[in-house]
């Protein structure tokens, strides 16, 4: 690693402020961008941990909607979320592995936008808000491909809105080895429409299968997927899969999703 | 360099660290507590999980200074008080879960997180919660076969004929 | 009741507890006073030439001691090979040199150009990052058959091509021809074996240390045999002769065969630790580790089975491209021909067998021995094309099997070697036992009724381990003898050190070799400690490696307590007053033999360190013994393995349902400590079916350079497994009646999971004939499409 300095706020405002200086950088629970100090592919001059800001932690649940503080681990969401958004829950509580889950976060999560990642998935297909310091984003408006979202810089993600659906499902098939999403799909039923958010799969990160969501509003059943497909072009294609096969699991998956919300 | 003040198996310890000082290096290089170990680089094998304030995280992928005020325990932490082997340890030896002894560090401090959070796991379970720790010896037969034993659960039937 | 004691005991193992508590000592946990830090500067292209490169800014950084490139290295020799291998032209293998830092060209990502050398970790690797230098990049070559070709860019400017060798082994070409020209039916099978890396979870660490007063080095390393790095280091590389080089391998942390090899940077760190009169220390990063640990496997092969009319195996013949990356790793000619060809048979009586093997220079880390090497790639092809032929001929997979199978021994091959003992019959009755076969259609039913294939996969498997007897392997072209060595030290009180040139990595030498002794001597465990991994302390053996520890160094150990039996009943001879012919040991006492007289161990061992009362005219006094032991043949483990497994037609992905392992290990010490082996080898076997794989692409970047492309096998990826090792034919040839047992998991388990796959398959109409490991579920998608 480059040298650096921790820097641990307690307060949004001030860590708004100390990511003023030059070269700082927001550190939540640190597991992907500390691996990736530690390649040597980044050189702040700051960190700004997250860590000790109470404001931005934490998980409450009004009227058909739950919010999750930003600096919330995984582990917390699994735990706080099991009843009010099971989908969500069991979401959170198979990223990664539990060390993982205890330290990383759901805003550092959604920050980074890695096209792998699962909570992209939940936040899109549940139409979420992502609340920062400064406003409010739409989950359609922020997510803007791999690793970039509409975040500004120096914005800290504060809290995420989900609105409950009347039923969801996340299934994830796993990359065989980071264990990350080779292609994950969330379906979220709501009383005006079904959407759903696919990860892993696509070249622009996470996106919805609005094709299958007009089909399932119809009819909220696998069989209403029978002959759909995502085309293979904008698939991601790799060591691990070819964009046809990507682009197969996002059918499938899709279908297994609708089947387990039931 | 920022000083850091916590807890180490019970012990406080304070010292002045850089920024980027890794919570492995802190516990190998300052306090030579050299049993948890360094497996990889991008957070997988979990040879160097540790208990922060009783939860299980990767050592290798938290910086020292966010431990400021922490409770943090090690496997040197992990024996009884007067010495001897505690139940998983014990566990791990009666049912030969390990072989060369590099993971073994880690899969000790996630099987007991685990079985603090679900005393009794299912095969399938404790197979679950280890997604973050990598064994190269033992392929996880006897690993598994000591967690159950050490959450007390009759291990005698397991792959008999 | 089973034993508590000696051999045979499932003792628990005594080096647990420090593992446990965190008190284990591994090269990293050791820091030398004064101690420096080691980063290399490895290629990032597969080839090129290196024009220049321009380290004064580095060297004027804060921390840097000292920088390093292959000028420094100009005129000290290169990593040796230690196994000339001749071809079927009666001429030796092509032998490139292998520098410490890469001198005019670099050959594969991660060939070391130069190290930096500092105060701290930090430090170096900041000026690692400021040296500036200029590699021009030249085309590479990665596919073996493309490396051959007319023309192909050469790995090594110095050879006429990049074959290093095209070897044969077996029966004679009219043999061969007539065996094919007979056939009733032919059974042809081309396959990849896939390229692995090792992957202990301690990557490699070296440590250098120099001591000025008296000119001697001192190398901590991750090492699987200390005497082994301290000759080839000493005397090849940099002249320092054995008595001024202690070579130490402490705790070590998992080896798989990656830890056998002389590497650059032990040369590197114990050099530097002499030109700069400081430690010098390198510790491996894991993405280090796959570019600069010897990978393995990496075979492909084309192999033809030929039968008659009544499905007789009548011919065999095989055909394999062998890769040895851009230079010759320490082993690595020996695996794909001696621990590969002689394998060939299998167990079947297969009359004519043509081995042919051709091994190929490219721009990749060199390959070498990963556990089982050469015997899984042998079992691999030979198990997969018995089931591909059974499948061709609408026959039981084992019916088929059980036909050919060897049954009388000693039985010798016709691809170089004699079977001493073996029992294929039981080792397959033993596992039909285990896997309830009549119940796999109803299972097979359950499995369909959730939408699922399930698919049962059987095959055998023979190694050859105990490696080795010198004489053979020395007229193989092994440069070294391949005995062990043990000292059995009894102390005055009668407490005994073994020290054994053995190295236990994880095997659990110090509870289970104390075992022997134990039995021996008729004492208790606790009165004996093992000693090994420091040049310095232990005698001159070969380390561990080849499922050899205890059939060889095992010997060794007894061969050295019995000199120190015969030498203490002498001693009681003489304290009874007896002829030292009539004395009995029993229960670690001496006796008259028809008598009551009696003398305890520790009076003898008393008398031999105190001779007040002591034959001094006829024996020295002391009770310490050293024994070599070269064996006089391989030994030969073998048995049968099954696995049932579930595909998912819609995904591809295939789970493992069960796994039964039947072995015939011979006599066993530490039957836990057996099991925990097969165990560790099945796990690694079914990572290497279904997931691991060692990726290049076209231009020789590595694409599977850290666990998140290169897939190790986790809990949830396995089951529990059914072993048995309760089929025994002991070895004829070896004190104990021990074959080995480290590597039979990892040599045995592949077939059994792809032809289970395959099976699978079938049984939903799918007529794949063959998929490459790792059947990962992108490929048995693939396959289903057609």
């Amino acid at each position: 690693m480059y040298s650096f300095e921790i820097e641990s706020p307690t307060s949004v405002a001030d860590a708004v402020a100390a990511l003023g200086q030059e070269e700082a950088q927001a550190l939540g629970g640190g597991q992907t961008l500390i691996p990736s100090l530690k390649a040597r592919l980044a050189s702040p001059a700051v960190l700004v941990s997250l860590k000790n800001i109470d404001e931005i932690k934490g998980v409450s649940s009004d009227g058909g909607t739950v919010t999750i503080g930003g600096g919330t681990t995984h582990a917390t969401v699994a735990e706080e979320v099991a009843d009010s958004y099971p989908a969500l829950s069991a979401l959170a509580g198979n990223i990664g592995d539990p060390a993982v889950r205890n330290r990383g976060t759901i805003g550092g999560s959604l920050a980074n936008n890695d096209p792998s990642a699962c909570y992209p998935a939940a936040a899109l297909a549940s139409g979420a808000t992502i609340v920062t310091n400064t406003r409010e984003i739409a989950a359609d408006d922020y997510f803007q491909g791999m690793f970039t979202t509409a975040l500004e810089e120096g914005e800290i993600i504060t809290s995420v809105r989900l609105p409950v659906p009347e039923k969801a499902a996340y299934v994830k098939f796993e990359q065989p080895a980071s264990r990350f999403a080779l292609v994950g799909v969330f379906v979220a039923k709501f009383a005006d429409g079904v959407r759903v958010a696919v990860t892993g799969a696509s070249e622009e990160g996470v996106f919805r299968w609005t094709e299958a969501e007009e089909a399932l509003s119809g009819n909220f059943s696998a069989d209403a997927l029978s002959g759909l497909s995502v085309p293979a072009d904008g698939m991601i294609g790799d060591l691990h899969g070819s964009g046809e096969y990507r682009a197969h699991l996002v059918a499938v998956l899709t279908k297994r999703a609708v089947a387990a919300a039931g | 360099m920022t000083k850091v003040t916590m807890t180490v198996n019970g012990k406080a310890v304070s010292k002045e660290v850089s920024g980027n000082t890794l919570m492995t290096e802190f516990l190998r290089d300052e306090l030579r507590l050299t049993g948890t170990h360094v497996g990889c680089d991008t957070s997988q094998c979990g040879a160097c999980v540790i208990h922060v304030d009783g939860k299980s995280v990767k050592a290798c992928t938290m910086f020292a200074a966010e431990a400021q005020g922490a409770a943090v325990t090690t496997i040197e932490g992990m024996a009884n008080a007067d010495g001897s082997l505690s139940v998983i340890q014990q566990a791990f030896q009666d049912h030969h879960g390990l072989q060369c002894g590099f993971c073994t560090p880690g899969m000790v401090m996630t099987a007991a997180t685990l079985l603090k959070e679900n005393p009794t796991p299912s095969e399938h379970e404790i197979r679950d919660y280890l997604e973050g720790n990598i064994c190269r010896c033992t392929g996880y037969h006897n690993i598994v076969k000591a967690i159950m034993a050490a959450s007390g659960q009759d291990v005698s039937g397991i792959a008999a004929e | 009741m089973p034993k508590d004691h000696g051999i045979g005991a499932a003792q628990k193992r005594r080096e647990d507890v420090r593992f446990l508590t965190g008190a284990g000592r591994y090269t990293d946990d050791i820091s030398a006073y004064g101690q420096t830090y080691c980063v290399f500067l490895r290629s990032d292209v597969a080839h090129g030439t290196i024009n220049s490169i321009d380290t004064s800014d580095a060297e004027a950084m804060p921390g840097v001691v000292r920088i390093f490139t292959g000028k420094d290295f100009e005129g000290i020799g290169g990593l040796p090979c230690g196994w000339q291998v001749t071809d079927k032209h009666g001429e030796p293998m092509k032998e490139p040199g292998h520098p410490v830092l890469a001198q005019g060209k670099v050959r594969h990502v991660g060939d070391p150009f130069a190290a930096v050398v500092a105060d701290s970790l930090e430090e170096a690797r900041n000026a690692a990052e400021a040296i500036v230098y200029d590699i021009e990049e030249l085309p590479a070559v990665v596919d073996m058959k493309a490396a051959l070709a007319e023309g192909a860019t050469k790995v090594h400017d110095d050879l006429s091509d990049n074959l290093c060798y095209d070897w044969h082994l077996g029966s004679d070409q009219a043999a061969i021809d007539e065996a094919f020209a007979n056939a009733a039916h032919v059974t042809t099978l081309e396959l990849i074996n896939n390229r692995l890396v090792a992957n202990p979870m301690e990557p490699r660490v070296a440590l250098g240390e120099y001591n000025r007063a008296n000119d001697e080095s001192t190398l901590y390393t991750t090492s699987q045999n200390p005497h082994v790095i301290r000759l080839l280091m000493g005397a090849f590389v940099l002249g320092i002769p054995e008595h001024k080089l202690r070579v130490v391998a402490p705790d070590v942390g998992g080896g798989f065969g990656t830890k056998i090899f002389h590497y650059a940077e032990e040369a590197f760190v114990t050099f530097a630790s002499r030109q700069i009169n400081r430690p010098v220390k390198w510790t491996s990063t894991r993405s280090e580790a796959f570019m600069s640990d010897a990978h393995g496997r990496d075979h492909v092969t084309k192999i033809e089975l030929a039968l008659d009319a009544d499905n007789n195996f009548i011919g065999l013949r095989t055909d394999t491209l062998a890769n040895m990356g851009a230079y010759l790793s320490t082993f690595s000619s020996s695996v794909p021909t001696w621990l590969h060809g002689t394998l060939m048979a299998g167990n079947y009586k297969t009359p004519a067998i043509q081995v042919n093997v051709r091994a190929v220079f490219t721009n990749t880390v060199p390959v070498d021995a990963y556990r089982g090497a050469g015997r899984p790639e042998a079992t691999f092809q030979l198990e997969r094309l018995v089931d591909k032929a059974a499948r061709e001929l609408g026959v039981d997979p084992i019916a088929l099997r059980r036909q050919n199978f060897i049954e009388s021994f000693p039985y010798a091959t016709p691809v170089a070697v004699e079977y001493d003992t073996g029992d294929y019959v039981a080792t397959m009755d033993k596992l039909e036992e285990m896997i309830d076969r009549p119940g796999f259609e109803a299972r097979r039913k359950e499995s369909e009724a959730k939408g699922k294939l399930r698919g049962l996969g059987i095959n055998c498997y023979i190694e050859a381990c105990g490696i080795a007897p010198s004489n053979l392997v020395g007229q193989l072209g092994a440069r070294a003898g391949l005995y062990d060595a043990a000292t059995v030290r009894v102390n005055a009180t009668g407490s005994i050190s073994v020290m054994v040139g053995a190295h236990s990595h994880g095997q659990g030498h110090e509870t289970a070799f104390p075992q022997v002794v134990a039995e021996m001597l008729g004492i208790d465990e606790s009165m004996i400690d093992i000693v090994h991994g420091d040049s310095s302390k232990i005698p001159f053996g070969m380390g561990t490696y080849g499922s050899r520890s205890l059939a060889v160094c095992g010997s060794a150990m007894v061969r050295a307590t019995e000199k120190i039996i015969n030498k203490a009943k002498k001693i009681a001879g003489h304290l009874l007053e007896a002829s030292d012919a009539d004395i009995e040991l029993k229960d670690g006492k001496f006796t008259v033999a028809g008598t009551d007289k009696s003398v305890a161990w520790g009076d003898v061992t008393l008398a031999a360190y105190v001779p007040h009362n002591y034959p001094l005219e006829d024996i020295e006094p002391g009770l310490e013994e050293t024994a070599f032991y070269d064996p006089s043949n391989f030994t030969y483990p073998s048995g049968a393995y099954a696995c049932e497994v579930e595909v998912d037609p819609e995904t591809g992905r295939v789970t493992i349902e069960s796994f039964a392992a039947a072995d015939d290990f011979g006599n066993v010490v530490n039957p836990m400590i057996v099991e925990g082996q097969v165990h560790g080898g099945i796990g690694q076997g079914i990572g290497q079916a279904l997931l691991e794989s060692c990726i290049y692409d076209e231009n020789g970047q590595l694409l599977s350079a850290s666990y998140m492309d290169y897939a190790m096998p986790r809990a949830e990826d396995v089951p529990f497994y059914k072993v048995d090792h309760s089929c025994v034919t002991p070895c004829t040839h070896n004190p104990l009646g021990v074959k080995g047992c480290g590597e039979a998991g990892a040599i045995g388990s592949p077939p059994a999971v792809v032809n289970a796959v395959i099976d699978a398959l079938a049984s939903g109409g799918f007529n794949v004939e063959h998929i490459d490991m790792p059947v990962s579920p992108h490929r048995v998608w693939k396959a289903m499409q057609g």
